[in-house]
């Protein structure tokens, strides 16, 4: 189920900074955050630990509060309301699954402090067992289940009382790497299953990219840009952003000049290129910009070439190759080629090469 | 071939090798206990069964026993003998005094896992750098001698004592409250003496909870109650189980506190089984009321421990 972008927002953060601590042990977990999150939407914080991208979820579900602005669920302010009071249900990091209860029992939960009646708990629980294929572990103790499994258990208990608005605290980073690439569509097919909105915190920006309809990346307690995961790859805002968002070659040059949101920009070699600008837009003079190493191509000859340098090295992924080229200008520059099974030995360390880039490749950043 | 028959015997010596040190570390662990074998057998079984001789004996007449099989210690606990008509009764005093003991005895319980209980949450949910420091504050107590604070909720309880005192200068009374010597008084006494009792292991456990997992309650609709009832509780029972029997137990045996603050009238078992040895010179009776508290002990923790298992599954982390 796409977000359509003109519904209402399901969750909205208005101007929200949480201070924890006081004195020396003053920390600013998140600094004046406002973002807007859409019904029906799979939206992903992405940032590194520490970011404030646990914290801004913490505020959601109700476990903390903000020490200034709002957050408001379907319009309605829930900021000092506690968890047990709000329509929204977590799957934690840690899964907290009660141990001293079966997996159904685990399941039911949420509906029976809700106060339904006996018979629809067992409906219900029955239909989640079913939507999470863990029909067969029902009576299991919850510490005779495998990690997966117990995975499964948290996604079904937090889904059975219908919330609004499903909170996932980086619930697959406990899981090896095959178990999470599966539960990574799970996840997707149970959102449009269940066309309930998740908010999933995450610091695998691969992660972020494959499931999210919607990614606001965080550093230090802000929200440096929310978009796409095309928007976020391909049109990088910040420096952050795009270093944190797969590999990124940094370009120093000079912007020259600008029009219709594309600018000229003047490379350090003397050619002149074509860039895409920030929304914000940016002033004529030295910017950075950031090209993504599958968007340049290695060339021979000075003509096609917008940088040139030496190859530093080579290093073989099998579906691609790496080139590091060590610029004339300066610093280094990568190059990502898909491999051919005849191109072998055709570039070799300390070879003279061109960097051509691809056209609409060049983004300036805004810092 | 000859390879094999090496292989065998190398594994059929070496196997020979771990079975004697197995059979090494086995004896050395008893060596180890040893010491602990001895007290237990010396200081408990010894003394014990002591009582369950001189229990089936005849009382002597300025105390002791005299060496003759006699079941008139036994027939004491429960039942009495009129000493005119020499009808038999039950004995309603002891009886009473065995009731008063249990009941007085749960009712500690009872107010120390009342108190008992958010005080080893409240030191638990603390940061942890503070938490020594809470748990030294709650083990002050046991710096003084039991007598001595005994002696001070005295001062503080009885007649001309400290409450009744100013409860008499703010004129909230006029005549004193009688609070000493009633079987308030050996509760205060005793729920006072056996608080760290319950404390302790109480926090222990909660020390161990998971409190995601009460964040996981209040996410999933469960007010503070709710959580409290159905993840607080049960998965620090064996907490509070710890907790009772280590207050039960003694509580029940109690001496000091019921013999200072209850006067003379307010008898728990202890105090019965001292007024044997002492001044009712009659020390198969005292032995029998000795081991008849013990059955009474083990019954309670019999209960408690098929109780315990019955709990079910455990959190391990």
């Amino acid at each position: 189920m796409a977000a359509s972008p003109d519904s209402a927002p399901a969750v909205t953060a208005h101007q929200v900074t949480k201070i924890f601590g006081g004195g020396s042990d003053r920390v600013v977990a998140l600094d004046d955050v406002s973002v807007e999150i859409r019904q029906n939407e799979f939206f992903t914080l992405l940032g590194p630990s520490g970011c404030g991208k646990t914290t801004l979820l913490r505020l959601v579900a109700g476990f903390d509060h903000p020490t200034r602005g709002r957050i408001d669920l379907d319009g309605e302010d829930i900021s000092y309301l506690p968890p047990y009071k709000r329509p929204v249900n977590t799957v934690f990091q840690s899964y907290a699954l009660f141990p001293h209860m079966t997996v159904a029992e685990n399941i039911g939960f949420g509906l029976k402090m809700l106060g339904k009646p006996a018979a629809e708990i067992e409906t219900e629980v029955s239909k989640m067992l079913k939507l999470v294929k863990m029909e067969a572990m029902r009576d299991r103790a919850t510490s005779a289940i495998s990690g997966g499994q117990q995975q499964r258990v948290a996604l079904a208990r937090a889904l059975a009382p219908r919330p609004k608005v499903l909170l996932l605290d980086e619930p697959l980073s406990a899981l090896d790497l095959k178990l999470r690439k599966e539960m990574q569509i799970e996840l997707k097919r149970l959102q449009n299953e269940t066309g309930i909105t998740f908010v999933f915190v995450t610091h695998d920006q691969e992660e972020a990219l494959t499931m999210s309809d919607r990614i606001a990346v965080m550093s230090s307690g802000k929200i440096l840009q929310v978009g796409s995961p095309r928007e976020i790859y391909d049109h990088p805002s910040h420096r952050f952003v795009a270093d944190f968002i797969g590999e990124t070659n940094f370009i120093e040059a000079e912007l020259t000049s600008v029009a219709k949101g594309a600018g000229k920009l003047k490379l350090a070699s003397g050619k002149t290129i074509e860039a895409s600008l920030p929304d914000s837009g940016v002033a004529i003079g030295p910017v950075t910009a950031v090209v993504r190493p599958e968007h340049a191509n290695l060339v021979t000859g000075k003509a096609a070439a917008a940088l040139d340098g030496k190859l530093s090295n080579i290093v073989y992924f099998g579906t691609d190759t790496h080139y590091h080229v060590a610029l004339d200008s300066g610093g280094e520059f990568i190059v990502r080629m898909q491999n051919a099974r005849d191109d072998t030995g055709r570039w070799r360390i300390g070879d003279r090469v061109g960097v051509s880039i691809d056209k609409g490749s060049v983004q300036v950043l805004r810092d | 071939m000859s390879d094999a028959t090496a292989n065998g015997q190398a594994m059929t010596s070496g196997e020979l090798a771990g079975e004697e040190a197995r059979r090494r570390e086995v004896r050395n662990r008893w060596l180890l206990a040893t010491p602990a074998l001895v007290i237990i057998f010396f200081a408990a079984l010894g003394p014990l069964a002591i009582m369950l001789v001189y229990s089936f004996l005849e009382k002597g007449n300025y105390g002791g026993v005299i060496w003759e099989f006699s079941t008139d210690g036994w027939f004491g606990v429960f039942l009495k003998q009129d000493i005119f008509d020499d009808t038999i009764g039950f004995a309603d005093a002891h009886l009473s005094i065995f009731w008063r003991s249990i009941k007085l005895s749960l009712m500690t319980t009872v107010i120390t896992l009342a108190i008992g209980f958010p005080t080893a949450y409240f030191i638990a949910t603390q940061p942890a750098k503070w938490r020594p420091v809470w748990l030294f504050l709650v083990t002050i107590p046991f710096w003084t001698n039991l007598l001595i604070r005994t002696f001070a909720i005295m001062e503080v309880i009885r007649n001309e004592g400290v409450i009744n005192s100013i409860f008499i200068a703010i004129g909230l009374i006029e005549q004193p409250i009688q609070m000493l010597y009633t079987d308030f008084a050996i509760l205060l006494g005793m729920a006072y003496v056996y608080l760290p009792l319950m404390v302790l292991p109480l926090y222990a456990a909660m020390e161990r909870l998971d409190f995601r997992l009460v964040e996981a309650g209040y996410d999933l609709y469960a007010n503070r109650w709710q959580v409290l009832r159905r993840i607080v509780i049960p998965l620090v029972k064996p907490g509070i189980i710890a907790g009772s029997i280590l207050v039960f137990v003694p509580s029940l045996g109690a001496y000091v506190t019921p013999r200072v603050l209850g006067g003379g009238r307010n008898m728990m078992l202890g105090n019965l089984i001292e007024l044997q040895f002492g001044q009712g010179r009659n020390w198969p009776l005292g032995a029998a009321l000795s081991i008849t508290l013990l059955v009474i002990v083990m019954v309670a923790l019999l209960f408690y421990v098929r109780n315990a298992s019955k709990g079910g599954v455990q959190s391990h982390g």
